[in-house]
């Protein structure tokens, strides 16, 4: 029972998804909202994360879209009053944020009550010096560390425990500012770094090579404990868990290592007094039982959400319950529905989660993984082996790989260098190194991969060198096929492998998947029931595998079944958003009656809760499994409109196999996917779109570039080195880029387009009916077109487009969805100036930003899409329903702090992991709100250095600029930028480049005093946090090697100072903080109350 | 091809290869949902006459480690051989890898001429024990085919235990559990008889490792002439009815009011000194994940089970009472005196395998002995 008599809770959300801190968090808070509401208990959710499931209309009774900070959530407390508070289900973000509003007692002073483990409990996790005294009173080994705060402090530490040694910064997600230092020089620049962030770093004893275990537990008041999952981790200590692959349960311990582990664990979890859920990590010497702890998360976690999809247990559900006082055994087992949720799941599979990494968006970034976290998403596989779930995994990643074997060829430079240097590619230069000959005693020697992975990753790869001595797929044995697929070959693999890449792939695939079907070679579905079978259980959670020789479930054929198939692993571009796109797929379906069939394989997801659909398929989303799953599930149709990219692809090639697409036809969908297909249907509608060609040789692009002129984007279809695409601004430019980059033939043509400048981009969001606009939302971005969309700042409804511009908007929506004759969801984006409408891109689909428009607009378009697919009528919204006297704003959330030597620039390629919408009665307020929501600081010490670019951006900063030093900020700018200032009478102190830099012996005071020589430089004002702000407008769109530019720019970054680089979000961000400076408040109004 | 076969008495054949020795062997199939702990499983004499079914899939990975003896007894395992008459995975992992692997699970099993079959959806023949229950079965690899043999019409205990008496202690008293410390005095060990009904190694490593002297003796041994501070009844395989001599050597034990303990079989014979009946279930409890909970408190633990028979405390007579209960079927884990130091459970808190929650009741154990005798 509710103990506490708690009546009105407030969870605290993660905010935008940012690297360490992901979907996961969706996942959790909604699990605790529901657990809450069953409890008839009314809640209040902050989460400025627009995107979200858990924002979404009845999964928490009221929502304020506002940053998760200490200053806004007081306010709300102090607005709802509220009983009590959940700080474990919004990550580190909710977590700091709470332990903040301790430390200020502004929890007691609102008689608010901390829910699941207590506010202590999670200091004493979080500060190391209190971890590890604190278990040193219960006799369990914490790894040999020192709380240092300043740099001095770290290096004799070091001395001390003797190098190599790991710096650690507390407080920070997922490991920020932490790593390995081999020598003292090192260290001084890691220590530094890190010092910027914390306030307090650990220097300890590393222990690379040790194995890396986890596990998952959960206490409830009574003292009762479970582990719910333990986890071993592929790669030794050394790569954070976020940036390894990791298997559950653990594979390489014996009973006495499991269990002395998960002892301890409970012995810890006791001590420090969790009541909730925790995760406990541990280093476990190779050689011995010996092991060291190396922390404890007193909070739901990355680990907790898969330790939750892996073994079917609701940890965020259960841990919520907890906190509201109820014991473990109180508790149903929301699998079995008769057993209680004190017990232990005993898998009877494997399973395998990867990260996806996307470090090729970025310039500059090491592609090396270590202690620090980069991955930006997650994929599970599962499987009734180690192999067949590795190399489902590997697929699902989504980069172009087919498992372990048979991929395009990746290359070294020097193999043995990338094996013990781990990179985000280094399961692939396994596979290389297996077929250069090495054994697995030499590649554990390199990688310190527990031998009995390389040995399983070993039998793949011989597995491969059987099915390459055959040429015909009829000659290849029954036994070997079975084999190749239960260790996890897929057909494509197959067909590769033994047609020698002599014929068509797709064709391959299909031979191979018709010959293994003649065979019966056929997945078999099993269940993940908690309890290996040992009690039925009605789980509709289900996975294919090829280990089996019998279905667990039944195949209802109903024709009601409709599969919806989800978007994988979040990635940059492709995130939270179509995770709640397919949930609001998925509810509507349900509602109309029809049995919802979910196919998605990423942990981090709402979607794969298993409560959220009829029966959840955590497989693949590749042709091959949804063609398995549709011949044993005859559904209805598939919906291929709302997980994004990955089912949009899949579209065609489904169609091509008869599975029924439900919606928009895919032949409607190849013709706005493929460019020349949409770019003749634009022409025979009049629509107008930036001028492209796709070109075979050097002669023909510098001959379109004479025809429409400079600026050009480029995108080669074969990439050499560095990015896929590229904006040039001059001849030379694109000379440098094609020849350095791009490898222009016949057979790999480059595609060249014109490259608008000063243009608004606008998005069209919108469902039609058999080619009809049903609903629709018009919106735009702040920053002019060439910050790719999903970096943009975006503003619904529009505030500064013409009545025309509109106009035309529509007209052309209406022509391109009747030509489409589309049915569902679809997206545009158009180039504005002066009425002058071009459109760049055409999804049929739902886009980034249906989440966002649908909340602002309350309506939900997913909701009108689905109803339009499944053949139900829709009603068109009223029109007064798109007149709204508020304003949304969506802001993009950069985690370059993550990404070591990143440029934080924006470009034509995405680079945002997240973001967050927020909704203000103007403009100003609402852009403020916003980016306080992504990490943005007001300048509260009002000094702002500058440095404005290119004139015609200073000339746009002018007024700004000269309001803020009416109001009262310290101006520096670099020397153009303060010269220009100066001219125009605007008061600004001249900084020095960063290549200046000198006269380091001279103090911060002493250069601030001798102003006119210019021995202050940008750098030093930076380092020294003089300033709370910097704004830095590149130069050109192109991307230029390591500048001055760049060395301010990364140095805010390092120090975390907010840092703008586009003029047009500059200027309206300060604007708005002149507003704030005048008085203008932050409305803290709910959702509900717009 | 597949080089083994394994036959159900309901004609079910499960075909796949063959991992173990090359010999057939016929026994009680069962399934066990634990996800480590194989060397111990397979070395646990409850499991005489059973052909074990992992339903966890991947088995071998870590090899087999040494058979060295260590304070009169095997280091790392339950007893000196394999009790299982066969062993039943989905995947067996040739290549294992562990710092205290000497062989393979494979190379082992040959040894002990035990039979092992993998490749087979042990998921479908773990729900296919579960619907009808435990059956006979056949683990065919090569030789004569055997007849269907079923455990329970023989005794198994008397197989399972030991032949003589033998007394253990601590070789290095340095090495005592810390929990202990606090009451453990070397000039006076307390002296506890285990009862071997197939005793697990792991129950005599939590008594000597407590400071505890342990004269091991066989299931039908009169002990209670002997000079003693405590009794502890050990597991053992099959169905407590062929324990009667040793639940009527444990009645004439009670008599002497020193304190009592039983694990899993020493629970059922417990109960049954104590007037219940035990009776056999549908397919048993076997893993490290059962729940159970002490009767009139919130105080639960995850518990290692191995048993197909269970206590129906119904008729238990009124000195005694039902302490903990299983929180997935409500069985009777564990009964109690009402006055007097004797109780017992169904669970095993020595685990190897499985978790070590409840391994406080060796300390419980030791302690009433103290306290009883005031040692």
């Amino acid at each position: 029972m509710n103990t506490h008599g708690i009546r009105k809770v407030l969870l605290l959300g993660s905010g935008a998804l940012k690297i360490g801190e992901a979907g996961e968090f969706d996942y959790s808070g909604s699990q605790a909202l529901k657990a809450l509401r069953e409890e008839g208990i009314q809640t209040v959710l902050i989460n400025p994360n627009i995107a979200t499931v858990q924002t979404s209309q009845d999964v928490a009774d009221t929502v304020y879209f506002l940053p998760v900070t200490p200053e806004f959530v007081t306010q709300v407390l102090e607005k709802e009053r509220p009983d009590g508070i959940l700080l474990a289900f919004g990550g580190q973000t909710a977590l700091n944020c709470g332990v903040a509003l301790h430390e200020q007692g502004v929890l007691d002073r609102f008689g608010v009550r901390v829910l699941g483990t207590p506010v202590q409990a999670i200091m004493d996790t979080e500060d190391r010096d209190l971890f590890n005294r604190k278990l040193s009173e219960i006799d369990v080994k914490t790894i040999q560390s020192e709380a240092v705060t300043t740099v001095e402090d770290a290096c004799r530490a070091a001395r001390e425990v003797g190098y190599p040694v790991i710096v650690r910064a507390a407080y920070t997600l997922g490991g920020q500012g932490s790593g390995f230092c081999d020598d003292e020089e090192e260290l001084v620049q890691r220590a530094t770094n890190a010092l910027a962030y914390s306030p307090q770093i650990l220097v300890e004893k590393s222990l690379r090579g040790w194995k890396e275990i986890e596990y998952e537990v959960v206490r409830d008041r009574h003292d009762n404990c479970i582990t719910v999952c333990n986890m071993e981790n592929f790669d030794p200590l050394g790569i954070h868990t976020g940036e390894s692959i990791v298997v559950a349960p653990s594979q390489t311990l014996t009973d006495s290592e499991y269990h002395h582990l998960r002892e301890l664990a409970i012995r810890i979890v006791r001590h420090i007094g969790i009541v909730g859920e925790c995760n406990v990590q541990y280093a476990l010497d190779p050689h011995s039982e010996d092991y060291r702890v190396i922390e404890v998360n007193a909070r739901l976690s990355r680990s907790s959400a898969l330790a939750s999809k892996a073994t079917g247990y609701p940890l965020a559900f259960v841990a919520a319950k907890l906190g509201l006082g109820y014991g473990l055994h109180e508790l149903k087992n929301a699998v079995t529905q008769s057993t209680c949720a004190f017990f232990e799941p005993a898998l009877d599979y494997c399973v395998v989660k990867i990260p996806r990494w996307d470090l090729s968006k970025f310039k500059g970034v090491s592609r090396q993984i270590g202690s620090s976290m980069k991955s930006v998403g997650e994929v599970m596989a599962i499987g009734r082996s180690f192999e067949e779930a590795l190399q489902k995994g590997l697929r699902m990643i989504g980069q172009g790989m087919h498992g372990f074997v048979a991929n395009h060829e990746l290359s070294w430079e020097n193999l043995e260098d990338a094996l013990i240097h781990p990179t985000d590619s280094r399961i692939f230069a396994l596979a290389r190194a297996f077929h250069e000959g090495y054994s697995v005693e030499q590649l554990h020697e390199w990688t310190k991969i527990d031998a009995w992975f390389l040995e399983k990753l070993r039998s793949i790869y011989q597995i491969h060198r059987q099915l390459e001595e055959y040429e015909r797929l009829a000659e290849v044995p029954d036994e070997l096929l079975g084999t190749a697929k239960r260790k996890g070959f897929s057909d494509f693999q197959i067909g590769r492998l033994v047609t020698h890449s002599q014929i068509d792939p797709e064709e391959a695939m299909l031979a191979a998947r018709r010959e293994r079907k003649k065979r019966k070679i056929v997945p078999v579905v099993k269940q993940i029931d908690t309890l290996a079978a040992e009690f039925p259980a009605k789980t509709n959670y289900l996975y294919l595998t090829y280990h089996g020789s019998e279905h667990d479930v039944e195949f209802p054929r109903d024709r009601r079944g409709v599969v919806v198939l989800g978007s994988g692993a979040y990635r940059i571009g492709s995130s939270v958003e179509f995770d709640w796109c397919c949930v609001g797929a998925m509810k509507t379906l349900r509602k109309e009656g029809f049995r919802g069939i979910m196919i998605n394989c990423n942990p981090e997801t709402v979607s794969t809760d298993y409560d959220m659909c009829d029966r959840l398929y955590f497989d693949e989303l590749s042709l091959e499994a949804v063609l398995d799953i549709t011949e044993l599930e005859s559904p209805r149709g598939v919906v291929v409109s709302t997980g994004g990219q990955i089912p949009n692809n899949l579209a065609m090639r489904l169609h091509a196999q008869h599975v029924p697409i439900l919606g928009t036809t895919p032949e409607s969908i190849d013709n706005a996917e493929d460019r020349h297909l949409f770019s003749s249907l634009c022409d025979s509608l009049g629509v107008d779109q930036p001028r492209w060609k796709e070109l075979t040789s050097l002669e023909e692009i510098y001959a379109f570039a004479d025809e429409v002129g400079f600026p050009l984007m480029v995108r080669p279809s074969y990439v050499l080195s560095g990015a896929a695409m590229n904006v040039v601004s001059n001849r030379s430019e694109l000379e440098h880029f094609l020849t350095l980059a791009a490898n222009v033939s016949q057979k790999h043509p480059v595609v060249v387009s014109e490259f608008i400048v000063d243009a608004k981009e606008i998005e069209f969001d919108a469902v039609a009916n058999r080619g009809e606009i049903v609903a629709y939302a018009i919106s735009e971005h702040v920053e002019f077109a060439g910050v790719h969309s999903g970096d943009a700042t975006i503003v619904f409804p529009p505030q500064k487009l013409y009545v025309e511009t509109i106009r035309r908007i529509k007209k052309i929506a209406r022509k391109i969805a009747q030509a489409l004759d589309i049915s569902g969801p679809f997206n545009m984006q158009l180039l504005a100036r002066d009425n002058d409408i071009k459109v760049i891109e055409c999804n049929l689909r739902a886009s980034r930003s249906f989440p966002f428009v649908s909340k602002v607009l309350r309506i939900d378009l997913i909701e009108l899409a689905t109803r339009v697919i499944l053949g139900l009528p829709v009603e068109k919204p009223n029109r007064s329903a798109f007149d709204l006297d508020y304003v949304g704003i969506k802001a993009p959330q950069f985690s370059f702090s993550r990404l070591a030597k990143a440029d934080p620039v924006l470009g034509v390629e995405m680079a945002s992991t997240g973001e967050v919408g927020c909704i203000g009665e103007d403009f100003y307020e609402a852009i403020l709100k916003s980016m306080l929501a992504t990490g943005y600081r007001l300048p509260e010490q009002k000094r702002i250095l500058l440095s404005s670019g290119p004139m015609k951006s200073k000339v746009e900063m002018l007024p700004t600029c000269r309001q803020l030093v009416e109001d009262g900020f310290t101006l520096y700018a670099t020397r153009g930028t303060a010269a220009y200032l100066l001219e125009q009478g605007v008061a600004v102190q001249a900084v020095g480049w960063p290549e200046e830099m000198k006269n380091e012996k001279l103090s911060l005071p002493e250069k601030e005093a001798s102003q006119s020589s210019l021995l202050l430089n940008a750098l030093d004002l930076i380092q020294h946090q003089k300033v709370d702000l910097v704004v830095n407008i590149p130069k050109n769109l192109s991307t230029s090697e390591l500048s001055n530019d760049y060395y301010i720019r990364r140095s805010a970054i390092d120090y975390n100072i907010p840092l703008l680089t586009n003029v047009r979000l500059a200027n309206s961000f300060l604007q708005a903080v002149c507003r704030w400076n005048h008085g203008a408040k932050l409305e803290i109004k709910s959702w509900e109350e717009y | 091809m597949p080089t083994a076969r394994l036959i159900l008495d309901d004609g079910t054949i499960f075909e796949g290869d063959s991992f173990g020795a090359a010999t057939s062997q016929a026994g009680e199939v069962v399934f066990n949902t634990a996800m480590t702990g194989y060397t111990e499983s397979l070395s646990d004499p409850s499991y005489a006459g059973q052909i074990l079914t992992m339903t966890w899939p991947l088995v071998g990975n870590y090899g087999v480690p040494p058979h060295r003896k260590r304070n009169g007894f095997a280091e790392f395992f339950e007893s000196d051989r394999i009790w299982v008459r066969g062993l039943v995975v989905s995947e067996y992992s040739e290549k294992y890898s562990h710092w205290n692997a000497v062989e393979s699970l494979s190379e082992w099993l040959i040894r002990e001429n035990v039979p092992a079959i993998a490749g087979i959806d042990t998921r479908a023949l773990t729900k296919r024990l579960r619907e009808k229950g435990t059956m006979l079965g056949k683990l065919i690899v090569a030789g004569k085919e055997p007849d269907f043999y079923d455990p329970g019409k023989e005794n198994l205990i008397a197989q399972c235990s030991c032949s003589h008496i033998e007394e253990f202690s601590l070789e290095n008293e340095e090495e005592i559990l810390p929990q202990a410390r606090a009451y453990y005095r070397p000039e006076r060990k307390p002296r506890i008889v285990l009862v071997d009904c197939g005793a697990k190694n792991n129950i005599l490593r939590s008594l000597i490792f407590r400071g505890a002297t342990v004269i091991r003796v066989p299931w039908n041994f009169d002990y209670t002439t002997l000079d003693y501070d405590g009794v502890m009844v050990s597991n053992g395989p099959g169905d407590p009815a062929w324990a009667e001599e040793t639940v009527e050597i444990l009645r004439k034990a009670m008599e002497r009011n020193k304190p009592i303990f039983g694990i899993c079989m020493g629970n059922q014979i417990l109960a049954r000194a104590a007037g219940a009946t035990t009776f056999r279930l549908r397919y048993g409890h076997r893993g490290h994940n059962q729940p159970v909970i002490l009767a009139g408190t919130h105080q639960t633990w995850i518990t290692s089970q191995n048993h197909g028979y269970a206590v129906d405390p119904l008729r238990l007579n009124d000195a005694w009472e039902p302490s903990y209960r299983n929180l997935n079927d409500g069985t009777c884990e564990g009964i109690r005196h009402r006055t007097k130091p004797f109780f017992s459970v169904q669970f095993h808190p020595e685990a190897s395998g499985g978790p070590r929650d409840s391994g406080v009741l060796f300390d419980l154990f030791i302690k009433k002995v103290r306290d009883h005798d005031q040692l």
